[in-house]
């Protein structure tokens, strides 16, 4: 679903963000991505939606190479890709019920379609009644909660997370957490970056960790029977 | 396109004073154009009224035959540079000598001046060149004495008029350049105001063709609007003009209908690549 395959990147001014990256995640899955700022979560994550191509190596996402991609065929891609982000990049002009309708508006679904996918996914989140309140009018979890419904309205085969929970409080915090696993739980696989190593603790899922722009440790790779590795680079295995 | 519509639209309502600034831009801009060409249009006319007096007098002898004036004129009036040909008399002669040169009036009598065949040119063929060929064409019958076409005032005549030609179209570049440039401008400052939504848009699969299209939208409404500002004003300028100091022409329709399709023009291509570029950047 998601294949890195000897991944580079470098970026003329700041060098190199990323190196010899190896990995590969399947359908259903849910993936952390930690790592101190700087280590290349983000950039890691811009190379699944394509807003960024590799500088060397290929990343596959549901068969499209980020290398040879073009524009048209990576805007189809992102169709099919929910993307979250820690600002919540939600269109402050627009009520929380447009603002999600707006993901199916630009990509031409069927006017008639529009309504009932948006009222779903509200109240898959919990916003059914604020569908008509304006980003401002919402609490930071609840901009949240919009912005993961529009990542959702089009039915995605995965969800990007970039620091969802980071300008969250404890509580909201659990609670996109829990919609995350919940969204998960229905097949659909979940890449989340963050610094939240309680979180991740708490979590029994897929851990990458990345330091100064490689993984220094994947959970799926650690062989059977290995000593557990230090507490502030791999989760527990509690679950959440 | 009813969405693009839509958004273009929500554009000018989210943003009013933008809007009207953009649409203002465009408008004045074009404006100054408009009161260039329209300076250049009434240049043009003077001269060409001016043209249309380059006529060549060919002086006939004394006791030539009216056939045989007759026969020259005709083939004289067949050339394809000539527009016609009049004879005029020598009375008629007089009476025109008295009225150009009034203050000589009481010096000239009717065996003063000969008969002669005034020949006018098509527009087009009243450049020196052609007027020096065709009078010496017509100085080649035995019958006319002499041929006056005021050789200094012609060439004069058509050195103005050429640099007038030039000079008119250097500053109309330059206008239009400058024009393009401000509008540009304007409509990539309407873009980056909307880049946020435009990031939204690629991020949930919009495709650079659908990003655009609001932008062209606006931009051709903006363009639409600008030039119909710019082509009230100017007109309102020309009248002015008229009324106050020297009567002027104003833009035919047709010209007047391709100024407001150039604003809409202007506007559609500032917009295609103001966004395209800004699409490139993201």
């Amino acid at each position: 679903m998601i294949k890195f395959q000897g991944v580079g990147k470098e970026y003329p001014r700041t060098g190199i963000a990323l190196s010899h990256i190896t990995f590969h995640v399947r359908k259903g899955e849910f993936v952390f991505l930690t790592g101190p700022s700087g280590s290349g979560k983000s950039t890691i994550l811009k190379l699944v939606f394509m807003e960024e191509k590799p500088s060397h190596g290929d990343v596959r996402v549901s068969g499209v190479s980020g290398r040879g991609a073009s524009r048209r065929e990576i805007a189809k891609l992102r169709r099919k890709l929910g993307i979250v982000f820690q600002d919540f990049r939600l269109l402050e002009d627009r009520n929380a019920e447009a603002n999600v309708a707006f993901a199916l508006e630009v990509t031409d679904t069927p006017k008639a379609a529009i309504q009932p996918r948006v009222h779903r996914v509200l109240a898959q989140v919990g916003l059914a009644s604020k569908a008509t309140s304006f980003p401002r009018e919402l609490s930071g979890g609840e901009q949240q909660r919009v912005a993961i419904a529009r990542a959702l309205v089009n039915d995605p085969f995965i969800l990007i997370a970039d620091e969802p929970t980071g300008n969250l409080d404890d509580r909201a915090t659990r609670g996109i957490f829990q919609l995350l696993r919940g969204i998960n739980s229905t097949g659909t696989a979940v890449v989340m970056a963050t610094h939240d190593l309680d979180l991740v603790r708490r979590a029994d899922c897929r851990v990458i960790e990345l330091n100064h722009g490689r993984i220094v440790y994947d959970s799926a790779e650690t062989p059977v029977g290995a000593p557990e590795a230090e507490p502030e680079r791999a989760p527990t295995g509690d679950t959440a | 396109m009813r969405l693009a519509t839509r958004e273009a639209f929500t554009g000018f309502r989210k943003a009013p004073l933008l809007s009207t600034l953009g649409i203002l831009t465009i408008a004045f801009s074009l404006f100054a154009f408009g009161l260039f060409a329209l300076v250049a249009l009434n240049i043009r006319n003077a001269l060409r009224t001016v043209e249309e007096r380059v006529e060549i007098r060919a002086f006939v002898a004394d006791g030539t035959s009216p056939e045989a004036i007759s026969t020259a004129m005709g083939d004289i009036g067949s050339f394809p540079e000539v527009l016609r040909v009049t004879y005029v008399s020598p009375e008629e002669g007089l009476v025109r000598a008295k009225k150009e040169m009034s203050e000589f009036s009481d010096v000239f009598e009717s065996e003063f001046l000969p008969g002669s065949m005034d020949i006018r040119l098509r527009p087009g063929f009243r450049d020196p060149t052609t007027v020096k060929a065709v009078a010496e064409r017509a100085g080649t019958y035995e019958f006319v004495d002499d041929i006056g076409y005021g050789q200094e005032w012609v060439e004069n005549l058509y050195k103005l008029r050429t640099l007038a030609t030039f000079a008119g179209l250097a500053l109309g570049a330059a206008f239009a350049l400058v024009a393009v440039i401000i509008i540009g401008a304007t409509i990539r400052t309407a873009v980056l105001a909307r880049s946020r939504e435009i990031a939204i848009m690629r991020l949930v699969g919009a495709t650079d063709g659908f990003v655009r299209m609001p932008f062209l939208i606006d931009g051709f409404v903006k363009g639409v609007l600008g030039g119909l500002l710019a082509l009230g004003m100017t007109w309102f300028a020309s009248e002015t003009i008229s009324r106050s100091m020297i009567r002027t022409e104003f833009f035919d329709t047709r010209v007047a209908v391709l100024g407001v399709i150039a604003g809409a023009l202007i506007g559609l291509l500032g917009s295609l690549f103001s966004v395209g570029r800004h699409l490139k950047e993201v």
